[in-house]
C-alpha cells in the first residue's frame, strides 16, 4: 500500500520518509495511471502554471515592445517628444512624472505610517489597537477608482480654491509652487498617492513590528527605557529591514497605481518643475491611450512603456519581499 | 539626574503625542473619503440604480443595472478560471511540492500579486482581445483571474499547511487514496480558511478597474455575451467622475457606495469565516 502512496511532504512528514517514498513509487506510477498521479499531475501543472503566467506575461510585453524598442532604442527614454500622429514617441514625461509622484508620496507616507503603526502596536491601549488595525487593513482595500472619484471631486476642487492660491500667494517665488491653480496636477496626485500607500504601508510595518521578538522589548524597559526609548533602541533597530520593505512595497503600488492618478493629475505631458502644474505618469498614459491607439508603433511604445513599469515594479517587490522576509525569518529564528 | 528623568519623560510624551498625530492624520482622510462617500452615495442611490442602464449624456436618472450586471458575469467568469487553478496548486505546494520548488512558485506569486494590475490588462489584451478581433468580457474576466489566482493561492497554501498531519495520516491508514484525502480531508478541514482567502481575492477583482479598460472596454446598453464588449460598475465609476456632467458624477457617487458595500461586507464575512478557525 505504502508503495501506492505519492511522496507527501505535508507538515509532519519526515525528511526521510520522504525521498524513500518517492524513490519506490516511481516505477509504479509510470505502469499505471491511477487517480493519485492524475491528481499530483494536475495540480502540479496548475501550480507551475504561475510560473508560467509570469513568464507569458514578460514574454507578451517584451515582444510587444520590439517594433517600438527598435525605432527609438535609448532615445525613447530621453526624448520628450510624444506626437501619435508623426510617430514620435518619447516616454521621458511619463518616466518623470511617475518617479516625482511616487517618491514624494512615499516621503510624505512613510513617516506618517510607521508613526500610526508604532502607535497601534506600541502606545495604543490594546483594545484601541485591535479596533484601528482592522480598519486600515480595511481602508486599504478600498479600490482606487474610488479614491480617485474622491479625488476629483472633492480634493482637487479643494486644492484649487484653497490651497494651492495659498501657495501661490506665499510661496510662489519658489519654482515648485509657481503657476496657477488647475487642481489637477501633480499635487493633488502626490497627495491621493501617499492617502492610498500610508494603509498599505502601516499594516505591513505593523506586523513587522509584531515580528519583534518580546524579549528585546523587555530587555530595553528593564534598563528603564521610557517607551520611546524602548521603540527607538529596541524595536526600530530590529524591524529596520522590514520597515523599509515595506515602505518599498508601498512605493511599488506608487509607481503601479493607475485609476486614482489618472483621474487627478491632469494628464498632460510636462516636465515642470512647479507641483501645481498637471502632469502623467506611465500607467496614466496607458490607460488613456491604449484602447484607442492610432498605429502599431504608437501601440508599441504603450507596450515599452508597460514593459518598463513592468520590470521596474518587479525589481521593487522583489527587493521589498526579501528584506520583509529577512525579518520574519530572523524572528522565527530567534523564537526557536 | 532628577532633572534628565524629566527630559525623558517629557521626549517620551512629545514622541507619544507625535505617533498619535500620525495616525489621526492616516485616519482623517480616509475618513473623508468614507464621510462622502456614504453622503453623496446615499442621496444619489435609487431604485432606478439597480433596474436602468445609464441615461443618455445630459439626461437625469438612470443606473447602473448594466454595470453591476457585468461585473457580476466577469467576476464569476474570473472564479471558473481562477479558483481551481489557485486552490489545486495550493494542493501542490502544501501537500507534494519540494521546498526549492514551492518557494520559487510562492516568490513568483508574490511578484505576480505586486504586479500592477493595468498590466494585466495589457497581456490579457494581446492573448485575447488582439486575436479574437474584439474587446470582450471573457478578456476580462481571464485578465482577473490572473489577479486572482496568486491570492488564492498563497492564502490556501497557509491553511493547508496548518492543517495537522496526523489528519491526513488517519485518512490514509484507512485506506482511502492520497487524492480523495486531499480534496475530502485535508482541503475540506481547512474550508472556512480557504473560503476566507477566496473571499477576500474576489473582493479585490470586484474593484478592479485599470486591467478592464482594454479588456471588457465597457458597454452603455446592457451586453449579456461575453464575447462582446460589457460593462462593469468600476468602469462606469471612472468614466461618470471624468465626465463633466453632475447627473453623471451622482451616478458614480452611488456606484462607489454600491461597490464599498460589496467590498466591507466581503471583507467582513471572511473575518468571520477567519476567525471562527482561531475560535476551534
Amino acid at each position: 500500500m505504502e508503495t501506492e502512496l505519492p511522496s507527501p511532504c505535508y507538515p509532519g512528514a519526515t525528511e526521510t520518509t520522504l525521498e524513500s517514498a518517492e524513490k519506490k513509487q516511481e516505477p509504479a506510477q509510470a505502469k499505471t495511471l491511477n487517480g493519485d498521479s492524475v491528481f499530483r499531475y494536475l495540480t502540479t501543472s496548475f501550480a507551475f502554471s504561475i510560473i508560467v503566467i509570469l513568464a507569458l506575461m514578460l514574454y507578451e510585453m517584451a515582444g510587444e515592445s520590439m517594433p517600438a524598442l527598435k525605432a527609438f532604442g535609448w532615445k525613447f527614454v530621453t526624448s520628450t517628444e510624444w506626437d501619435a500622429v508623426q510617430g514620435i514617441f518619447g516616454a521621458l514625461p511619463y518616466l518623470y512624472g511617475s518617479v516625482l509622484s511616487s517618491v514624494l508620496a512615499l516621503a510624505l507616507a512613510t513617516p506618517l505610517s510607521i508613526g500610526a503603526a508604532l502607535f497601534i502596536t506600541e502606545i495604543a491601549p490594546s483594545r484601541l489597537g485591535a479596533l484601528v488595525a482592522p480598519l486600515v487593513e480595511l481602508l486599504a482595500a478600498i479600490p482606487s477608482v474610488i479614491y480617485g472619484l474622491w479625488g476629483v471631486l472633492v480634493m482637487a476642487p479643494w486644492l484649487q480654491s484653497t490651497v494651492q492660491p495659498f501657495l501661490i500667494e506665499h510661496f510662489g517665488f519658489i519654482p515648485l509652487f509657481e503657476g496657477a491653480p488647475y487642481g489637477v496636477s501633480m499635487l493633488a496626485a502626490i497627495f491621493i498617492l501617499m492617502i492610498m500607500v500610508v494603509p498599505i504601508i502601516t499594516s505591513i510595518t505593523r506586523e513587522v513590528l509584531l515580528a519583534v521578538p518580546q524579549s528585546q522589548k523587555e530587555a530595553a524597559i528593564a534598563l528603564g527605557a521610557t517607551r520611546w526609548e524602548t521603540i527607538k533602541i529596541a524595536i526600530l533597530p530590529y524591524g529596520k529591514s522590514g520597515i523599509l520593505g515595506a515602505s518599498i512595497l508601498g512605493l511599488g503600488r506608487a509607481i503601479g497605481e493607475t485609476m486614482a492618478v489618472t483621474m487627478v493629475i491632469g494628464n498632460a505631458p510636462n516636465i515642470s518643475l512647479s507641483l501645481l502644474s498637471p502632469a502623467y505618469t506611465m500607467p496614466s498614459v496607458i490607460a488613456n491611450e491604449f484602447a484607442e491607439t492610432t498605429s502599431k508603433l504608437h501601440a508599441s511604445a504603450l507596450m515599452e512603456i508597460g514593459l518598463i513599469l513592468m520590470v521596474v515594479t518587479l525589481v521593487v517587490n522583489a527587493l521589498a519581499r526579501l528584506l520583509i522576509w529577512s525579518v520574519s525569518r530572523s524572528a522565527k529564528g530567534g523564537a526557536a | 539626574m532628577m532633572h534628565g528623568m524629566v527630559f525623558r519623560k517629557a521626549k517620551n510624551h512629545l514622541m507619544s503625542f507625535v505617533m498619535l498625530a500620525c495616525t489621526l492624520a492616516v485616519l482623517i482622510p480616509l475618513g473623508l473619503i468614507f464621510f462622502h462617500i456614504v453622503k453623496m452615495g446615499i442621496s444619489s442611490l435609487s431604485l432606478d440604480f439597480f433596474t436602468h442602464i445609464p441615461a443618455p449624456t445630459g439626461e437625469p436618472g438612470g443606473g447602473m443595472a448594466n454595470g453591476m450586471f457585468g461585473s457580476l458575469v466577469m467576476i464569476g467568469g474570473a472564479s471558473l478560471i481562477g479558483l481551481p487553478i489557485g486552490i489545486l496548486g495550493a494542493i501542490y505546494l502544501s501537500e507534494f511540492g519540494g521546498s526549492k520548488v514551492s518557494t520559487v512558485i510562492r516568490f513568483a506569486a508574490d511578484v505576480l500579486s505586486g504586479t500592477p494590475s493595468i498590466i494585466t490588462g495589457m497581456v490579457a489584451y494581446t492573448l485575447l482581445v488582439v486575436p479574437m478581433k474584439g474587446f470582450s468580457g471573457l478578456a476580462g474576466s481571464v485578465a482577473l483571474a490572473m489577479i486572482m489566482i496568486p491570492i488564492v493561492l498563497r492564502t490556501t497554501e497557509e491553511q493547508l499547511k496548518m492543517v495537522p498531519g496526523s489528519l491526513r495520516e488517519a485518512s490514509l491508514a484507512l485506506g482511502v487514496p492520497f487524492w480523495r484525502t486531499s480534496l475530502k480531508v485535508t482541503l475540506r478541514s481547512a474550508m472556512s480558511g480557504v473560503l476566507t482567502g477566496i473571499l477576500l481575492a474576489v473582493a479585490r477583482i470586484a474593484g478592479e478597474t485599470a486591467p478592464l479598460l482594454f479588456t471588457a472596454l465597457g458597454n452603455q446598453f446592457w451586453s449579456k455575451n461575453v464575447l462582446q464588449p460589457m460593462a462593469a460598475l468600476p468602469l462606469q465609476i471612472f468614466s461618470f467622475a471624468i465626465a463633466p456632467y453632475e447627473d453623471w458624477h451622482k451616478l458614480a457617487w452611488a456606484g462607489a457606495l454600491v461597490l464599498v458595500t460589496v467590498m466591507f461586507a466581503l471583507s467582513l464575512t471572511a473575518r468571520y469565516f477567519g476567525r471562527s478557525r482561531h475560535a476551534r
